[in-house]
């Protein structure tokens, strides 16, 4: 094109070429890392505290208690990686397992109970996603609907009943472990299903699109991306994920009652912001949310071992969570003035 | 008399990865008006925050009246007499004008500081009286127009004092009529002894209102200068540090056949009625003032938005194009007008932002191939002539220009037939706008068929084979490379039916 000779782009460097210090800031600075850190002293605290933290047998089935927020923690990430919001999934829950019961009390088998479960959670994942794009309605506004909605209707047909009749097969997927080993089902089900949204995330063209979303739907759209398609599939793997959760919460509980895993939405949006998702879109990774999902699931285990109440449990939560929102902006400043600091130094070697 | 009343001494200031001001000397004197130059990214916005106490300078000096200046916030240097209005208004559009320049001092009465509603009131009208404005000092900030809004905020500064005027490219956003306005308003502070500080990327406004001038190139001082002393040449070869024989490389293509029909497409309260057709190798301008619907009509064309009537014909048949997605298969790109929030994607790399468009070929089975993006942000990113620290930083580090080429090289790489460019040279610098245009002429020679709309006047005739004028959202005049002239196409910009044109 033009006939002037300009410096261009040298190559696919993805970081700067840094000293081994440098490099290592830049590794420690990353919130999935300091995470991983975290929980390394978390183990490393409680087992000194008490005898039966670092246990394989206790490590194992504390992960019963976390499980199913965490496969709900997976597609939440798309969620909010495109700049939506559901608060409705706890409801959902409700919903799927009421159905789960409905048909459970009408004979039919674990199977088909299954099925149910999960086409419950599909189609409260589709209204969402309808009502969200098709009306252009904020995802907060019409989630929250939502919510009174599908718990609503298990309240109102259960009143202040329980469904407790479930087929013994049934109580497999909750309770059940991998073949002959210690290692629970729902973990299992858990890791895979973790591996295929991560890789959908960070190695497909439907990821890339979610990020794009996140970062700016009006972009996006005049780039081609079907911007209320994704954001469509998004909600409905929500559902599908939910009704995942509530066949595996059923399973483990044995009932159902109206007010089956109330408060969860936020627990489990608690777990994709403190994992480094940005609230609002665009930012963020699969593997910090895992890191997440184990942090806070072994702090409950290794407090309750140690008779802390809920009540610390939360309020750690809580300042975790205040960090993870500060503490990127805090160490992008950190950075920018180390940079400052050694350009100075250097004095005017570089290009503006 | 015109005494100096600002000196800026040796100013330097480093930002991480960038020394945005080098050494920069500028004189600033009353009952005058400054112009000061520069491409973007050459300072004059840095130069701007450390006048107005938003940064602080690593070195060097502001004097302010003799004293060194040391504000430690914006509040300062306003109490100090130093406004600035920026480019896009930034005001609270829920509030009416009269709380909008008051902002911040409010007149309070009595012991408990109640807001004097009556004194701010008739202040504020006085003001705008002043200015000779037709504006309700109780009206809505967000029911005012762009110009309007602009010359509240001049208002603001008076209300605040200002000895210093800043204006930010202030005329990026008005008409013709309105940029008179503002001139009339800028005479009217000059001879009140004001001081004023015009940031401009356009010429002739330079030439029409401003008196000496300081030029900035990469952060430093270049030279200054009586305006009445210099020439437009002059200018620019210190601002891109050497000349620029050819600002608009038009190259001779033959026209071909039509690819692309339009007719009586409308939408209702955008535009109505327009038809016309676009051939291989034409460039086809679109002129008129912001707001006369042109932008509308391309992003109906490119399915963003829906049409109400009319069809849209492609080599002969008529296609539906429901989505940016069918037109990006039917072979048309669109470069948005809005470069910064429909153009790029800020925090995605470079090479993010030039597959998105094309991110499904780049994929199997939905698994995006790397190695094939790598080649395709290389190739392209290249072609543009990007300038970067690499692929992979995000475009929110890149300068205007750039990102524009990225934008470029995003819908260059889909391959497309048709481009359309929406105001492709807005707020970006002389270097990089004569990149542009060598690109758009390239893009014919090479049977592309190409959409220029653009609010610049020579940019229109300096690039296009024909010109299409709209107004108000109707097609107004149409000419050939050959008769258009600034005169015609003004006049229908403006809403003149040209006699024995044919429509």
């Amino acid at each position: 094109m033009a006939e002037k000779k300009r410096e261009l782009v040298s190559g696919s460097r993805l970081v700067d070429e840094n000293s081994l210090k440098e490099r290592l800031i830049v590794i420690f600075t990353k919130w999935e890392v300091i995470l991983a850190v975290l929980i390394v002293f978390e183990f490393i605290l409680f087992s000194n505290l008490s005898p039966y933290f670092l246990d394989y047998f206790n490590l194992m089935n504390s992960t019963f208690t976390f499980m199913e927020k965490a496969i709900m923690a997976l597609p939440m990430i798309f969620i909010i990686m495109s700049g939506d919001i559901d608060i409705s999934i706890a409801s959902i829950i409700a919903l799927c397992s009421f159905s789960m019961g409905f048909a459970s009390s009408h004979e039919i088998g674990a199977a088909g109970i299954v099925i149910i479960g999960l086409l419950a959670g599909l189609s409260a994942g589709m209204v969402n996603g309808f009502l969200v794009t098709s009306f252009k309605m904020p995802a907060i506004a019409v989630t929250l609907a939502t919510q009174s909605i599908f718990r609503g209707i298990s309240q109102a047909i259960l009143e202040d009943q329980a469904y407790t009749k479930y087929p013994e097969k049934f109580a497999y997927f909750g309770q059940g472990y991998l073949g002959e080993t210690l290692i629970p089902f729902e973990l299992v089900l858990f890791l895979v299903l973790a591996a295929i949204m991560g890789f959908v995330l960070h190695k497909t063209q439907y990821g890339r699109k979610l990020y794009a979303i996140g970062n700016s739907k009006e972009a996006a759209r005049f780039s081609g991306v079907k911007v209320d398609r994704a954001r469509f599939i998004n909600f409905t793997l929500m559902g599908l994920f939910c009704g995942i959760s509530a066949v595996l919460l059923t399973s483990r509980i044995g009932s159902t009652r109206p007010n089956i895993a109330l408060g969860w939405d936020m627990e489990v949006i608690t777990l994709v912001v403190l994992g480094g998702v940005s609230i609002t879109g665009g930012k963020g990774n699969l593997f910090g949310v895992l890191m997440a999902i184990f942090l806070l699931g072994y702090l409950k285990f290794g407090m309750g071992l140690i008779n802390l109440s809920a009540k610390v449990m939360i309020i750690t939560t809580g300042l975790l969570l205040i960090i993870a929102v500060l503490l990127p902006g805090f160490l992008d400043t950190v950075k920018a003035r180390r940079k400052l600091r050694r350009q100075q130094k250097e004095s005017g070697m570089v290009e503006v | 008399m015109s005494e100096t009343i600002l000196e800026v001494k040796n100013l330097t200031k480093y930002f991480p990865g960038i020394k945005a001001l080098d050494g920069v000397h500028l004189t600033i004197r009353t009952g005058e008006v400054h112009a000061l130059i520069g491409e973007n990214g050459a300072g004059k916005s840095t130069l701007v925050k450390i006048m107005t106490g938003v940064y602080f300078p690593t070195a060097g000096e502001v004097l302010y009246e003799g004293n060194l200046l040391e504000f430690k916030n914006a509040l300062d240097a306003q109490n100090a007499g130093i406004a600035a209005i920026h480019q896009e208004a930034s005001m609270f559009s829920e509030l009416s004008v009269t709380e909008n320049i008051f902002m911040g001092h409010h007149i309070t009465k009595g012991r408990t500081r109640r807001i004097d509603w009556k004194a701010m009131q008739k202040e504020t009208q006085a003001l705008l009286d002043e200015l000779e404005l037709d504006i309700d000092c109780n009206t809505l900030v967000k029911n005012l127009g762009v110009a309007q809004r602009h010359m509240v905020e001049i208002a603001k500064a008076l209300s605040l004092n200002a000895q210093i005027v800043i204006m930010d490219e202030p005329t990026s956003a008005l008409s013709m009529r309105e940029v008179e306005d503002l001139y009339k308003i800028v005479r009217r502070l000059k001879d009140a002894g004001k001081a004023i500080i015009f940031i401009s990327h356009k010429f002739d406004e330079i030439f029409e209102i401003c008196d000496y001038f300081t030029v900035l190139r990469d952060g430093k001082y270049i030279g200054e200068g009586k305006v009445a002393d210099t020439n437009v040449d002059e200018i620019v070869t210190m601002m891109v540090g050497r000349s620029l024989d050819q600002m608009y490389p038009k190259t001779d293509v033959a026209i071909g056949k039509t690819m692309l029909s339009v007719k009586n497409l409308a939408q209702p309260g955008y535009f109505s009625n327009v038809s016309f057709d676009l051939h291989e190798g034409e460039i086809l301008g679109f002129f008129g003032l912001i707001g006369a619907g042109r932008s509308e009509v391309m992003r109906t064309i490119f399915g963003i938005d829906k049409r109400s009537a009319g069809t849209v014909s492609l080599d002969g048949k008529e296609v539906h194009i429901a989505d940016p997605n069918d037109a990006m298969n039917y072979g048309i790109a669109f470069v948005p007008e809005d470069r910064q929030s429909q153009g790029v994607i800020l925090q995605m790399s470079i090479a993010k932002n030039i597959t998105l468009p094309q991110i499904n070929k780049l994929s199997k089975y939905g698994i995006i191939n790397k190695k094939r993006e790598f080649e395709v942000t290389k190739t392209f990113g290249e072609k543009m002539e990007i300038r970067a620290a690499g692929w992979h930083v995000d475009a929110d580090t890149l300068s205007g220009g750039n990102q524009q080429k990225v934008v470029l090289a995003k819908w260059l790489a889909t391959q497309p037939r048709i481009l359309i460019l929406d105001e492709p040279t807005k707020g970006i610098d002389v270097a990089t706008k004569a990149a542009v245009h060598e690109f758009i002429s390239e893009m014919a020679s090479q049977g592309l068929a190409v959409i220029l709309i653009s609010s610049e006047l020579p940019e229109v005739l300096g690039m296009a084979d024909r010109v299409i004028v709209m107004h108000e959202g109707k097609m107004t005049g149409e000419f050939s490379r050959e008769e258009a002239n600034s005169d015609n196409v003004i006049k229908a910009a403006t809403g003149h039916i040209e006699e024995g044109v044919s429509l």
